[in-house]
């Protein structure tokens, strides 16, 4: 279980961050949801220890996260964040190989390489296991990389933003990707989102931050309401309900 | 390593030996023993300087993500000529400290390794450090060293001056056999510790976040590394004088050779290159210019004329 307690952080003397007590459900996607700059990206780096933090403390599976060997947290918990920035040249099963580090340190072993060929095949990137990452498109790349999470086989998946740059095929099937991980797998993955919409379709918790602080939480079912949201985004929002599931309308 | 890598491996070793016996036999005549020994003496510390200043570009380039620097931008070249003229201008160049290359040696030696280490030890006492800060602050320093350097050299006679600028430099003329000793041994100690932290190279090479995720001892791992460049580094300028310029070139040569990520490639690779690179230069330096003009020029004029080959022939690709 993923478990935070009066976490802080302040970059100079700005509070991003004040005092976030939460606890995610297991087995489920929990979406992060606010305005710009609300903490939510903040939030999921810390729980990642990408981000140090200036107080509380962040427990996986009730141990701090600081007393975790990196190698034994990296079999534990997954990060991927939006911009990847790589010098390398790689291929996309290199890109997949990379996910069995945690366990192989480098050396592949023939159980390795079957959970590399199942991650390929998972996210449909046979064909492409050859090519070269940046001769690829956004929505490949991202596909690559999600593959490469789910080849280092973690309990927990925390992605910051999956659905930035991706088309609306594109942004539709990696959602379905990430429910079919939870449903099949028993994952438990957190999102950073934007998309309040697509939060609503396929996330099962939400968390809405604003200024650094959880304003809201619960089952998407009790959060997807006009006041709820006005709490969180500041702004009125009307609700309507097609196919059992609940969208907001903000455009206009 | 795939098939292609290991015939270009190959080809290179092949080339780097032949490189190696012209320069040890090329017009070899009079005394036998006299001019192999001599010249076996240079091709040693040409190998080490190629295995030093090879390794730790790489390293240093894997560690910053970034193809375009080299580890000159820590500021050791700069510390180097600082001590050697702050030598001359207190001490004068008949002192031992100068005059005496051994001492000359270990002293420029502890001295930059101890620098190193100094400036490490302050900053890492915060536990996480930027890299880009660290380089920062490297460049701070050795534009420091090297005004107060071109300050003291206005202020030294014009013969001192000569001895100072004799410094500035690379060169495998003054090297002799128990420096060279001191030299591998330290390096080969300093490989040694780089052999602890082979494994995580390559998932470096995807960026810091994701070297993290994948259970990577990031900051640790950083903070040895630039260790052991520091080390490597300083041995190779306290041995022949400042040659971090050649780091760029083969690094770059190398990538573009070998189409990898791997390290177990891209090491091998580069230190053969970094040996084909000086032994050529200092052949030609010898033989065909007969000390007319300096390892560096040569070398950058060949890597350059290769960058824009290779601009031209990409452009039209």
């Amino acid at each position: 279980m993923i478990e935070t307690k009066q976490i802080t952080k302040r970059y100079q003397n700005k509070t991003v961050l004040n005092a976030i007590d939460l606890e995610v459900p297991e087995k489920q996607i929990t979406a992060f949801i606010g305005a710009n700059g609300a903490g939510k990206s903040t939030l999921l780096g810390i729980v990642s220890r990408l981000l140090k933090k200036e107080g509380g403390e962040v427990l996986i599976d009730d141990m701090d996260i600081n007393e975790w060997k990196s190698k034994a947290l990296s079999k534990k918990l997954a990060i991927l964040k939006q911009n990847n920035q790589m010098t390398a040249r790689l291929t996309v099963e290199d890109l997949v190989s990379f996910g069995r580090f945690p366990y192989s340190q480098g050396r592949l072993t023939k159980d390795d390489h079957e959970k590399v060929d199942e991650a390929l095949a998972y996210m449909g990137l046979e064909p492409l296991r050859k090519n070269y990452l940046d001769a690829l498109s956004g929505g490949q790349q991202q596909r690559a990389y999600i593959a490469m999470i789910i080849a280092q086989d973690t309990d927990y998946v925390l992605l910051d933003e999956p659905l930035n740059n991706l088309d609306m095929k594109n942004a539709v099937q990696m959602m379905k990707t990430l429910r079919r991980l939870v449903d099949d797998f028993g994952k438990t993955i957190i999102l950073v989102l934007h998309d309040i919409n697509f939060a609503s379709c396929y996330a099962d918790y939400m968390v809405g931050l604003k200024n650094g602080e959880i304003v809201a939480q619960g089952s998407t079912e009790e959060i997807m309401t006009s006041d709820k949201l006005k709490d969180i985004y500041d702004m009125h929002l009307d609700i309507t309900e097609i196919n059992q599931c609940k969208y907001c309308l903000y455009f206009k | 390593m795939p098939r292609k890598s290991t015939i270009q491996m190959s080809a290179l070793g092949a080339f780097a030996i032949l490189s190696c016996l012209l320069f040890m036999f090329y017009k070899i005549g009079g005394s036998w023993s006299f001019a192999l020994e001599e010249r076996g003496i240079k091709l040693a510390a040409i190998g080490l300087t190629a295995v030093a200043i090879g390794v730790s570009t790489l390293i240093f380039q894997t560690l910053t993500q970034n193809r375009i620097l080299t580890p000159s931008v820590m500021g050791l070249d700069s510390l180097y000529m600082l001590f050697q003229t702050l030598l001359v201008f207190f001490i004068g160049s008949n002192n031992p400290l100068m005059a005496n290359k051994n001492i000359n040696f270990i002293a420029t030696l502890i001295l930059m390794i101890a620098f190193s280490f100094m400036l490490y030890h302050l900053l890492f006492r915060r536990e996480r450090v930027s890299i880009y800060f660290l380089l920062l602050l490297g460049i701070v320093f050795g534009t420091l060293f090297q005004n107060g350097s071109s300050f003291m050299q206005m202020l030294i006679d014009p013969n001192e001056f000569l001895i100072v600028q004799g410094k500035m430099f690379a060169s495998f003329n003054s090297v002799n056999g128990t420096v060279l000793g001191v030299a591998s041994i330290v390096l080969i100690l300093s490989l040694v510790y780089l052999a602890f932290w082979f494994k995580y190279l390559d998932v470096l090479r995807l960026g810091k976040d994701q070297a993290i995720n994948l259970g990577v001892p990031y900051f640790k791992l950083a903070r040895h590394l630039l260790i052991i460049v520091s080390i490597m580094i300083s041995v190779a300028t306290a041995l022949v004088g400042p040659v971090t310029f050649l780091g760029l070139l083969v690094v770059n040569v190398t990538y573009q050779l070998f189409d990898t990520y791997r390290h177990k490639v891209l090491i091998p690779g580069s230190i053969l290159l970094s040996i084909i690179a000086l032994v050529f230069g200092q052949w030609m330096v010898e033989r065909i210019f007969t000390f007319n003009t300096t390892l560096s020029v040569i070398i950058n004029f060949i890597g350059g004329a290769y960058f824009i080959y290779l601009l031209i022939k990409e452009s039209r690709g």
